[in-house]
């Protein structure tokens, strides 16, 4: 009798172990703030989460063309913020972006966003030749400007500090995160652009939210 | 037997100091080449790439020994001073400034001998007192 227990018990913790493996394997976090509400659906009361997801936003493109989160939608897509002419991080982030860029380039379901932080300068013609001499060749990585409280908004919304100031590296100062965004708008990752190892874990996390991935 | 052993303490110490004499020189190459790569990662690695590689038609690699070589007067004055315009490296031609990082005679004598031994496969120090003559002469 006492061997049955321990059995059952043994089987339950390998189980419970596994099912704990098997979750954080195949879906990422959520992030950003989260509240409850309570909705009533077929006429029963009941409670759903609503996550922080990224705002409506009309941007400039690097073509002088008005682009907005309609085009992002049903997409997945990694964010950053950065400048043409950022001493500091930006080219290793941008280096390391442009490589997955090259392996999901003609996936439909991914897309890019590069936000210029530097509002004076950084104007379309700029951001063009920028991309034209990184290696972009199509419209699935997009780079945008706007006004500075258009841009630092969006940053705040994306959870990425950024902010203009004298003494940093080029008058700016931000952070390198390249931000997961999955196709309803929802914050599911973040990594340092210029640490490699979590460029390899964007790398390893960004399938699980295409179509072919298990659910 | 005593013959035997002078002739093997002679030919030691002359093995030795030869050896001695060789590691000389290659323990000053690799002295620069370490303190070369402190300055590389802070001051290069960002555009320039961990192995040099350069980033798209942005910016230039630093494996064309070639330019390396035909330039390499004003190399010093470009790694203190920056540049900017037009210049072809490695077949193609890049039109973007490099900012000025006013690092030292000895940190550019560093850094130059990281970019030969480490990044390219030379085998030579770049010497301070080049550094410092070249220094004097920028345009």
């Amino acid at each position: 009798m006492r061997s049955i227990t321990k059995f059952y018990c043994a089987t339950g913790l390998l189980l419970g172990l596994f099912s704990c493996k098997n979750n954080s394997q195949t879906s990422l976090p959520i992030y950003g703030e989260r509240e409850a509400v309570e909705k009533t659906v077929d006429g029963k009361q009941i409670v759903d989460t609503v996550y922080h997801t990224i705002p409506p936003f009309k941007l400039l493109n690097q073509d002088s063309t008005m682009i907005s989160d309609k085009d992002f939608e049903g997409k997945v897509y990694i964010a950053n913020f950065f400048f043409t002419h950022c001493p500091s991080i930006c080219p290793t982030m941008n280096r390391n972006l442009l490589k997955i860029y090259q392996q999901y380039k003609d996936n439909e379901e991914v897309r890019f966003l590069s936000h210029s932080i530097d509002f004076k300068y950084d104007q379309p013609y700029v951001l063009k030749d920028y991309a034209n001499k990184l290696g972009v060749t199509n419209n699935h990585w997009q780079f945008v400007s706007g006004t500075k409280a258009e841009i630092y908004g969006l940053a705040n919304q994306y959870l990425v500090y950024t902010a203009e100031d004298k003494n940093a590296p080029g008058g700016y100062d931000h952070q390198g995160y390249l931000v997961l965004i999955d196709k309803d708008k929802r914050i599911r990752g973040a990594y340092d652009g210029t640490n490699d190892e979590q460029v390899k874990k964007l790398i390893n996390d960004l399938p699980l939210l295409l179509s072919g991935a298990k659910k | 037997m005593r013959i035997l052993l002078t002739t093997g303490i002679t030919i030691g110490v002359i093995l030795s100091i030869l050896i001695g004499c060789q590691q000389e020189v290659d323990i000053k190459t690799a002295q620069y080449a370490v303190n070369g790569q402190k300055v590389y990662r802070t001051h290069c690695q960002n555009c320039h790439g961990e192995k040099g590689e350069g980033l798209g038609n942005l910016y230039p690699p630093l494996t064309d020994t070639t330019f390396l070589q035909t330039h390499r007067q004003e190399l010093a004055c470009i790694i203190k001073h920056g540049t900017s315009g037009e210049l072809e490296v490695a077949g193609k031609k890049f039109n973007n400034t490099m900012p000025a990082s006013n690092l030292s005679a000895i940190d550019i004598a560093y850094v130059l001998t990281y970019i030969n031994t480490k990044i390219n496969k030379g085998k030579n120090l770049y010497p301070l007192e080049e550094v410092e003559k070249n220094l004097k002469n920028c345009k």
